[in-house]
């Protein structure tokens, strides 16, 4: 019990650190592509910004517009924040580690239905989004909220299929289920390609990323449903950002890339202990390649236009993942019978 | 006349609304070319200038904030003639002018001096006609940048940081601006009064 606290309050700072950084290493990767060499004043290579920048946000006026509805404009942020950290906790972040005789499992709850706790977790995410959108008062907020909903809805249906596809071969919702599928039976990935390109590309625009950032997009909305905000708020909406890219990136790798799994690490006959240790360090890898990934397509990738994310969800996702899943259900049907 | 007009680069491209084909439709090779250029750009090396501590090279002969020289006696070369700022194109100069009174022969070289000397460095588009039309050699522009700052008024430069230092040991070498080309242009007889 007192093991699970300490686990889940390394993990809390390990997130908040982890978004914190991601916004130095957005700027960072945004530069590198652009020929520029980034923020590289406060503290060696810069590394420091994301302390300055807090701060900034700290020092900043802490603004509620007249109109707003003031009780609903302080909750939206809360919720954003709030629903972003309590993804983590179902993630498998590791196998499990002996330390004086207790067994910590790496992972903060394995409930049977990890899979869907994401997915509701990320579903009442948008509520932080719409609500502090509606509450603004500002034309281009709800429209930003609106946009976000709507992208929110039409996204999780694609996403949810590509997962019922990958539920169907794992025969398991409990995350720590598919990850040691994975580790019997090969990475998701080379089971379920199209699954996964499905997967990935909803979680762009479930997190509110470009090229689907409809709800922020700057030349059409200001600064869509933050446009209000300012100060700490405004720093929570953006870190929510982030800790939401993080927490995709750990979902997109249990799900499609085993997760802790290092491919031939059980041959070596190391000590549990280093091992799970080992699992945990790779994990974090292909969590942090994948926080790179998404970076990278932001500023490779023009954004959508919202007609265009529309027809890309309804039209094209939803029928892919739909003859994913067939397809996955008939190949399961000719092997295993 | 557009008729005949010709490409600028050999980069246009025809823009035509053809349907498009499957792959273009697909969109992903699209995206996955896109990335591989920008995953090449962050590889290659950049080209930034890291201002204060690294500068970019500068022409021998820059144009730069001005100074005004005193001579081998250290008294300043400047008789507020006015010429420079007759010459301004963008009316960066003012000055007033005094009376050299006995016992400042050490300090100025003409009977007249300038009392204020002030160049608004944000006016001032560094042409260098102040220096080519001094008769006195007093102004020159020198290779050093003026210097950023937050307000307006301190771009209003005066005496105090135009004048240079009485010590013999910073003085300001402007020997770079007076290439042979521009002594022997002004060892012309009509420039004889200032030898």
């Amino acid at each position: 019990m007192i093991a699970t606290a300490i686990f889940l309050l390394v993990l809390f700072v390990i997130t908040l650190s982890v978004a914190a950084y991601s916004t130095y290493g957005e700027r960072k990767v945004a530069a590198f592509l652009q020929d520029r060499i980034g923020p590289n004043r406060a503290g060696p290579f810069g590394i420091l910004q994301p302390l300055a920048d807090g701060t900034k946000m700290f020092m900043k006026e802490d603004f509620v517009p007249l109109h707003a509805n003031k009780k609903l404009f302080l909750l939206g942020p809360a919720i954003a924040m709030i629903t972003a950290l309590l993804t983590g906790v179902v993630i498998p972040w590791g196998g499990t580690l002996t330390v004086f005789g207790t067994t910590i499992n790496l992972q903060g709850a394995d409930p049977e239905i990890g899979i869907l706790y994401v997915f509701a977790m990320v579903s009442i995410g948008v509520y932080g989004i719409m609500l502090g959108g509606w509450a603004s008062n500002n034309k281009f907020a709800l429209l930003g909220a609106v946009r976000a909903a709507s992208q929110m809805v039409s996204y999780e249906l694609g996403m949810g299929l590509s997962i019922v596809a990958l539920v169907m071969l794992t025969g398991t919702l409990s995350l720590s289920g598919i990850v040691d599928y994975q580790i019997a039976h090969g990475w998701g990935i080379i089971q379920q390609p199209l699954g996964f390109l499905l997967f990935l590309v909803c979680a762009f625009a479930e997190t509110n990323r470009a090229p689907f950032d409809m709800p922020e997009c700057e030349t059409e909305l200001v600064g869509g449903y933050h446009t209000e905000f300012s100060s700490m708020r405004l720093g929570f909406y953006l870190f929510a950002e982030y800790t939401n890219m993080f927490i995709s990136s750990a979902v997109i790798t249990t799900l499609y890339f085993g997760g802790y799994h290092v491919p031939g690490l059980a041959s070596l006959g190391l000590d549990p202990n280093v091992a799970a240790i080992i699992g945990v360090a790779a994990m974090f890898a292909k969590t942090f390649f994948f926080i790179f990934f998404f970076m990278w397509v932001r500023w490779s990738v023009p954004r959508f236009r919202f007609d265009q994310l529309m027809n890309l969800g309804w039209k094209k996702l939803i029928p892919l993942g739909i003859l994913n899943i067939l397809l996955t259900g008939g190949i399961h049907y000719l092997f295993n019978h | 006349m557009g008729a005949t007009m010709q490409p600028l680069t050999n980069r246009s491209r025809v823009v035509s609304d053809k349907k498009m084909t499957l792959m273009e439709r697909i969109y992903l090779p699209a995206i996955v070319g896109g990335l591989s250029i920008t995953i090449r750009h962050f590889f290659r090396k950049k080209p930034t200038i890291q201002y204060p501590e690294q500068k970019r090279p500068i022409a021998e002969i820059y144009r730069g904030q001005h100074i005004l020289k005193r001579d081998e006696k250290g008294r300043e070369r400047c008789t507020a003639c006015g010429l420079c700022a007759v010459a301004c194109p963008a009316e960066a100069i003012t000055m007033v002018a005094a009376e050299r009174k006995p016992g400042e022969e050490h300090l100025y070289r003409e009977e007249k001096y300038a009392r204020i000397y002030e160049i608004d460095m944000l006016r001032c588009i560094f042409c260098g006609d102040c220096e080519e039309a001094c008769p006195k050699e007093a102004i020159f522009l020198t290779d050093r940048i003026v210097q950023a700052d937050y307000l307006r008024m301190p771009f209003v430069f005066g005496k105090d940081e135009l004048v240079e230092p009485m010590d013999p040991t910073k003085r300001v070498d402007v020997s770079k601006r007076q290439t042979p080309d521009v002594i022997t242009f002004k060892q012309e007889n009509r420039y004889a009064h200032n030898r």
